[in-house]
């Protein structure tokens, strides 16, 4: 999948992520990420968006999530959503795609 | 006339002091009442003055109360003063510190504050302390504690600062103001009761210099050896919040009607029971809930016990609870009410909680409400640090109460956002879980192994009952495992159980 223009998903609400996802130049996946549970949770979220993003074939982006305490199935719906959005795709999988 | 030494065992009696002579009569003092008590020499102008006049050097120990909560002025007050004159190394002893005494962080920095004994710390100061802020580890103790560590005179007051919103020229002083409406209201002063009693000195701080006597009173001028009118003693609205509102989110009440119905389900809900509920959201509305068992099934409450709140006098007003013992009026209705209801009484910290007390009201109690931040699969709780592991709670009455009832029942949320409130291993243990009995969470309620007639009763009241493990794993696999803080090797907080033995240490947060 290819990210053309700045996608976002989520909301800063409590037990939400806000996911925004840019084009970059070059390959690799960015990720920069603040979280109200990032002691706890940091490497799991960042986990969760990279397997993902993987799953859509994404392999080169800017991704910036604040994280407000979601679960990881959130984390991975907001990403999609982004994802999604980022590529002017609408090719949705509903049963979930990639994810478990 | 007569011959004293002939009168028969004279010798014997004590406190005679000999012949009655005209002589050692002081002089009458014909002035009015109203001009004598303008001239009281307990009242100085400004507390420079008081502090000078107790005497107050570095490295004694100075005592507050928390009464008026996250509106409290006095002890910014104080410490500025005591700053400005110079005394260095003292130990502050509070009965609670919260968000708005973060200014302590300066004098603790610049010498003034040594060392600090509290129930709780919140905010910037709680969050400076978990960072390393002091050599001197806080010392926390629960209510009960503080009050037989007092009491024992193992915590030794050498002055005691205490806010009081309303106080005569002789220090008659109140947690309310019956000569106007005006001004702030905290009810009752319990945890400032004791201090006031054990402190070599007393002051008291107020905003409303009322006529003598101001009755009835919180604190008897036989304690008080000063009194200074200040501005304003604190921020009414910090002090006390309207009336505490009633919960709408879904998951606290499905919480209270688990914890009412296992009230009911308890064996303990029988007329003349007694209780003590908290404060939070889930405690609320179980009184409300409660209330209306109470109403159907016509049982009345005995008494009720605390941390008093507007749900509880509301109870009173109506002939469902029958007396009131209120160490802390948490919102302005249960305040009002210490002042205007005859069996709304306050009482001190000790006849509350000490251990040392025999007659302790928490000893009395069929059950109690608490919340609790953590609760490990021993049941022990955490109400101390957050999932950051920084110190941001206080643990007040909590393993007192939980010691004292019959049936302790713990409401907390299975999650707080993504974080479980039911862990393996909680990061700091204020009560051991030998003293909790029964957890309740949204979805489902455990009960203590060594209560297996509790869990019985909920079985065949048929309520959700489940184990403390299972609640443990259904927390873990819907949020996942979290990893362990990263604490430093520095101790920043020690953690007293109710009889003043440790019980558990908290350490530096590292970022």
């Amino acid at each position: 999948m290819e990210i053309k223009k700045t996608g976002v998903a989520g909301t800063m609400e409590s037990s939400d992520i806000i996911v925004r996802i840019e084009p970059k130049n070059t390959e690799g996946v960015e990720l920069t990420l603040e979280s109200a549970v990032m002691q706890q949770y940091g490497r799991q979220i960042e986990k969760v968006i990279r397997e993902t993003l993987e799953g859509l074939g994404v392999t080169s982006a800017y991704v910036n999530a604040v994280d407000k305490g979601a679960l990881d199935c959130t984390v991975a719906a907001r990403t999609l959503a982004a994802a999604y959005r980022a590529a002017e795709s609408k090719d949705y999988v509903w049963n979930g795609g990639s994810i478990r | 006339m007569f011959d004293f030494d002939s009168i028969p065992h004279i010798k014997e009696v004590s406190a005679c002091h000999g012949v009655y002579d005209e002589k050692n009569l002081n002089e009458k003092d014909p002035v009015s009442f109203d001009e004598r008590q303008q001239r009281s020499k307990k009242v100085l102008p400004d507390l420079e003055e008081a502090i000078k006049r107790v005497g107050l050097k570095d490295g004694m120990t100075i005592s507050f109360h928390h009464h008026f909560r996250n509106g409290d002025y006095v002890i910014n007050m104080v410490m500025d003063v005591i700053a400005k004159m110079g005394i260095k190394d003292l130990t502050v002893a509070a009965s609670s510190l919260t968000d708005c005494h973060w200014p302590l962080i300066e004098h603790i920095k610049n010498g003034v504050i040594k060392h600090i004994e509290t129930s709780g710390l919140r905010g910037k100061l709680g969050d400076a302390v978990s960072h390393g802020l002091m050599d001197f580890p806080v010392i926390f103790r629960s209510h009960g504690g503080r009050a037989a560590a007092i009491e024992t005179g193992e915590l030794h007051i050498d002055v005691a600062f205490l806010g009081a919103p309303s106080c005569d020229p002789y220090g008659n002083a109140n947690g309310y103001n019956r000569d106007s409406e005006e001004g702030s209201c905290c009810g009752s002063l319990g945890y400032a009761k004791l201090d006031a009693l054990y402190a070599d000195k007393c002051i008291i701080i107020t905003d409303h210099l009322v006529s003598f006597p101001n009755t009835p009173f919180g604190i008897p001028e036989s304690q008080v050896d000063y009194v200074v009118k200040v501005d304003n003693i604190g921020d009414p609205n910090g002090i006390m919040s309207g009336a505490t509102r009633y919960t709408k989110n879904p998951k606290e009440l499905l919480i209270a009607q688990y914890a009412t119905n296992a009230i009911v389900a308890s064996g303990y809900f029988k007329n003349n029971f007694s209780m003590q509920m908290g404060s939070g959201g889930a405690s609320l509305a179980v009184a409300r809930y409660l209330r209306e068992k109470m109403l159907e099934q016509d049982i009345k409450c005995r008494f009720a016990l605390g941390g008093i709140t507007g749900q509880i006098v509301q109870m009173h007003e109506e002939g469902l609870v029958k007396k009131i013992l209120d160490v802390q009026s948490f919102d302005l209705i249960a305040a009002n009410s210490v002042k205007n209801n005859r069996f709304h009484q306050q009482i001190d910290a000790s006849y509350y909680a000490s251990y040392v007390n025999k007659g302790a009201a928490v000893n009395q109690l069929d059950f109690v409400i608490l919340s609790a931040l953590e609760v490990d699969v021993d049941f022990n709780v955490n109400v101390m640090t957050g999932s950051d592991g920084v110190i941001r709670g206080a643990v007040g009455g909590h393993p007192d109460t939980a010691a004292g009832a019959s049936m302790t029942i713990v409401v907390c949320p299975l999650l707080r956002g993504r974080i479980p409130t039911i862990c393996t291993k909680v990061n700091t243990v204020c009560t051991p879980g030998r003293t909790v009995d029964v957890v309740v969470t949204d979805q489902g309620i455990a009960v203590n192994p060594a209560r297996p007639e509790l869990y019985e009763r909920f079985v065949e009241a048929g309520l959700p009952v489940t184990t403390i493990e299972k609640l443990r794993d259904r927390a873990e696999r819907i949020a996942g495992k979290p990893e362990p803080i990263k604490y430093g090797e520095k101790i920043v907080g020690v953690l007293m159980y109710r009889d003043n033995t440790v019980i558990d240490v908290i350490r530096e947060v590292i970022d």
